[in-house]
């Protein structure tokens, strides 16, 4: 009966693939898309520099990455989680109840945003978190209360600010920048405005007046940017009075053409940005699973070659594709080749 | 119409035979009107079926296309140590290239002010190509080769006729207005050329910084062997339940059970399937992740039911006479239905899998929870490793491109739906083929 021929070579298969799977000989990655490029990057070219196979990176945002980081021990479960925030003690709690309790922490360099324009455009020299929530949110705090948008002008409610049209252009909503856009401006000036208390005062609940925070105008004075920068700064180059969001290695690399705005009174430089005092930016981490090294072959020195200086340094491909890179990369090339696990110093 | 006037056998006969009565009149104008739906509504099909696919072939063609540097280059065995020896080896084989090409350049008398930074902007990443080229080839150390390697994507762009001049504001670390005078100096002397891009077909996919090498090769060969599951599962799997429900099963409560949930699983949305494979085949059989084998598996359940209904459709379609015959000539009830009504419903079945195959390998969904959809750059070594090495799927590689910022992925997303298509019609083509050849008729 050739059904039954069929079905048993199927099971067979299956059997087959059961034992192979015990011998996963490539690095298994998965977490944040905002690392994926980078991450994406080092993968290529670790398949293409060392004899081991190309890791298999996948996405799916910070939180499922970890999730799935730290269901346990053992190689049907991932090696790396790529994060770009830091792990919660929430997780690190629930991968120690699976088992995974030596964990590497691994900052990659930072990810940092720049609101800037025309360098003949209106004085745009100093934003707070505020100034932008008050120009760019679709309800804003005017005499205490929560109203539709009036405000057309920078000058409408910051007298600092010059007389000019409102127009910015924002990550779209695929960017991982948007994120960090939506989180440390929108959600902060949200905050700084006491909107937010408006709103829960309004009959919101918390997480409800959250989410409220990080919407943006939608009458055409807010205008999401799904390409890459340049495009961006083809629209800003069009438009005088227009602000946009850039990432800093972009702007560096044109400031013929654009001038950037302190955010809170920091300018944003790689300096300010990896110290953290400039206020947008983050962090990038990669967590290893330590109980695999040593088992995957090939982990630690994918770890090693992502940090490496020819990759993650101001030079390397790494930062020519945005990343922000970190000034203490030696120590954090230090601790992987002493495999030092979280909590062990600090 | 002229024949409206001749419709001669009316329910109510008309005064003359010439002369049609108003009732005969107003019957043929809603027939005439009838036929004008019918006509509009094919041609506003058939538009938007041209408008699509002119859409997809004229967006996705360009990426079978590329752009290339070529230029003969000779790396000695000094430098292949040297290189070999860095920890970003490749970095060391472009350095190589862009030296070598920039004398290239001279010698083809190139007259145009350029530095070695331009070369680099112009140059896809060639480092990767070159290094596997002389790992495998060790004996060409010394002697000059002549390559052929993929140019920057906005070099790509520029020589397709996408990226135009004035579309460019200011120059950036990616591109220089100058580059462009440099691109046509280089193209007259030969250097730059288009040529048909083989490595999209059978390349993997690339980073994100090197749209030019990015090819649809393992992932057209992941859904294969996804497929493969899927026929090799559920064929077999899906007959013989539909035959036992349809041809020995009691007529009961219990079988009527199972029938309306087999009608229930077939609307089930796919990425339940996608959540159901990645607790029970990943994360309790102990599968590997991101394998085909374990997509084809989720997608088995997913096409299970599809195959089940119209496979019991065409059994039903057999007339019972041919059973009855069978039967009265004295066959069991299995031979029967295994010599007699089993290749007559064999067409219908056909089609029914292919369609349940067709919807499968568009699925991205449950493909997404089980791994496949991420960044997988390899080809597997063996048949068996097919299955269970991790790969990705064209509609999920599709989805991966379309994201992906820079313009030469998502022209690669659109010639990747080409690939799909293809795929599709090949598939389509073959079940013709075999029910043609089952097909009987009675």
């Amino acid at each position: 009966m050739s059904f039954v021929k069929l079905t048993t070579s199927a099971l067979a298969l299956t059997a087959m693939a059961a034992t192979a799977a015990v011998a996963r000989d490539q690095v298994q990655v998965a977490g944040s898309s905002t690392v994926l490029p980078y991450a994406s990057i080092v993968a290529e070219a670790f398949g293409e520099n060392f004899d081991f196979p190309t890791p298999v990176v996948e996405s799916g945002g910070s939180s499922a990455g970890l999730k799935r980081f730290c269901q346990g021990v053992g190689t049907e479960h991932t090696d790396i989680a790529n994060a770009s925030r830091a792990i919660r003690d929430k997780e690190i709690k629930a991968c120690a109840e699976n088992g995974v309790t030596d964990i590497i922490e691994v900052r990659i360099g930072y990810d940092g945003i720049v609101f800037a324009s025309q360098i003949q455009g209106p004085d745009y020299t100093a934003f707070t978190p505020s100034d932008i929530f008050n120009a760019l949110a679709p309800q804003v705090m005017v005499d205490g209360a929560l109203v539709d948008n009036p405000h057309k002008q920078w000058s409408d409610f910051n007298a600092d600010l010059p007389a000019a049209d409102i127009l910015a252009f924002i990550p779209g909503t695929k960017h991982g920048t948007r994120e960090v856009f939506e989180e440390k401006v929108i959600a902060a000036g949200c905050e700084a405005t006491g909107a937010m208390e408006a709103m829960i005062a309004g009959g919101m609940s918390e997480d409800d007046a959250e989410d409220a925070c990080l919407s943006v105008r939608t009458d055409g004075l807010s205008v999401d940017i799904d390409g890459d920068y340049t495009e961006t700064l083809a629209s800003i180059d069009a438009n005088t009075n227009a602000i946009g969001v850039f990432g800093l290695a972009f702007y560096e690399n044109n400031t013929d053409k654009l001038k950037v705005a302190t955010m809170s009174g920091v300018e944003p430089t790689t300096e300010s940005i990896a110290k953290g005092e400039y206020p947008v930016s983050r962090p990038l981490y990669f967590y290893i699973k330590k109980a695999h090294i040593g088992v995957i072959p090939g982990l630690k020195e994918y770890a090693q070659f992502f940090v490496a200086d020819e990759v993650a340094g101001p030079d390397g491909p790494l930062a020519a594709y945005g990343l922000v890179s970190d000034p203490e990369l030696a120590d954090t090339q230090q601790m992987i080749a002493d495999e030092e696990t979280m909590g062990s110093n600090s | 119409m002229t024949d409206a006037a001749m419709t001669p056998d009316s329910a109510h006969p008309s005064k003359s035979l010439t002369h049609a009565d108003e009732r005969t009149k107003k019957r043929n104008a809603a027939e005439r009107r009838f036929h004008a739906y019918g006509i509009g509504a094919i041609c506003t099909g058939m538009f938007f079926l041209i408008a699509l696919l002119a859409a997809i072939l004229s967006s996705g063609l360009p990426a079978f296309r590329q752009a290339v540097v070529e230029v003969p280059f000779t790396l000695t065995q000094e430098q292949y140590d040297e290189a070999e020896k860095a920890l970003l080896k490749t970095g060391k084989y472009t350095e190589y290239f862009v030296t070598s090409l920039t004398d290239a350049m001279e010698s083809e008398g190139v007259e145009i002010e350029f530095d070695k930074k331009a070369i680099e902007r112009l140059l896809g990443k060639v480092g990767g190509d070159l290094r596997a080229y002389y790992r495998e080839n060790e004996d060409q150390l010394g002697t000059p080769v002549s390559f052929e390697l993929a140019a920057a994507s906005r070099v790509d762009r520029y020589l397709k006729g996408t990226f135009k001049r004035e579309d460019l504001q200011s120059g950036n670390r990616f591109f220089m207005p100058e580059d462009f005078n440099l691109i046509d100096a280089m193209r007259e002397a030969g250097l730059i050329k288009q040529v048909f891009n083989w490595n999209f077909l059978t390349g993997v996919d690339t980073g994100v910084d090197n749209p030019g090498g990015a090819g649809i090769g393992a992932s057209v060969l992941g859904s294969f062997f996804m497929m493969l599951v899927v026929l090799v599962l559920s064929l077999p799997i899906g007959v013989a339940a539909s035959i036992y429900l349809e041809e020995f099963a009691p007529k009961n409560r219990f079988t009527d059970f199972i029938e309306v949930n087999i009608s229930n699983l077939a609307a089930v949305p796919s990425i339940v399937f996608g959540i159901l494979g990645l607790a029970v085949f990943i994360q309790f059989a102990h599968l590997p992740q991101s394998a085909p084998l374990v997509g084809g598996l989720v997608l088995t359940l997913m096409t299970l039911p599809t195959i089940i209904i119209s496979t019991r459709a065409s059994l039903k379609a057999v007339p019972p006479s041919i059973r009855d015959a069978a039967l009265g000539v004295g066959a069991s009830k299995m031979q029967a239905v295994f010599h007699h009504v089993l290749p007559l419903a064999a067409p219908g079945i056909l089609t029914g899998t292919i369609i349940g195959l067709a919807q499968a390998l568009g699925e991205t969904a449950p493909l997404l929870l089980i791994g496949m959809v991420g960044f997988v750059a390899r080809y597997p070594d063996t048949f068996v490793e097919g299955f269970i090495e991790p790969n990705s799927a064209v509609p999920a590689q599709i989805y991966n491109w379309a994201a992906r910022s820079d313009a030469v992925f998502t022209e690669k997303a659109w010639g990747g739906i080409i690939v799909l298509l293809l795929f599709l019609i090949t598939m389509n083509t073959i079940a013709v083929i075999l029910r043609r050849r089952f097909e009987r008729r009675w």
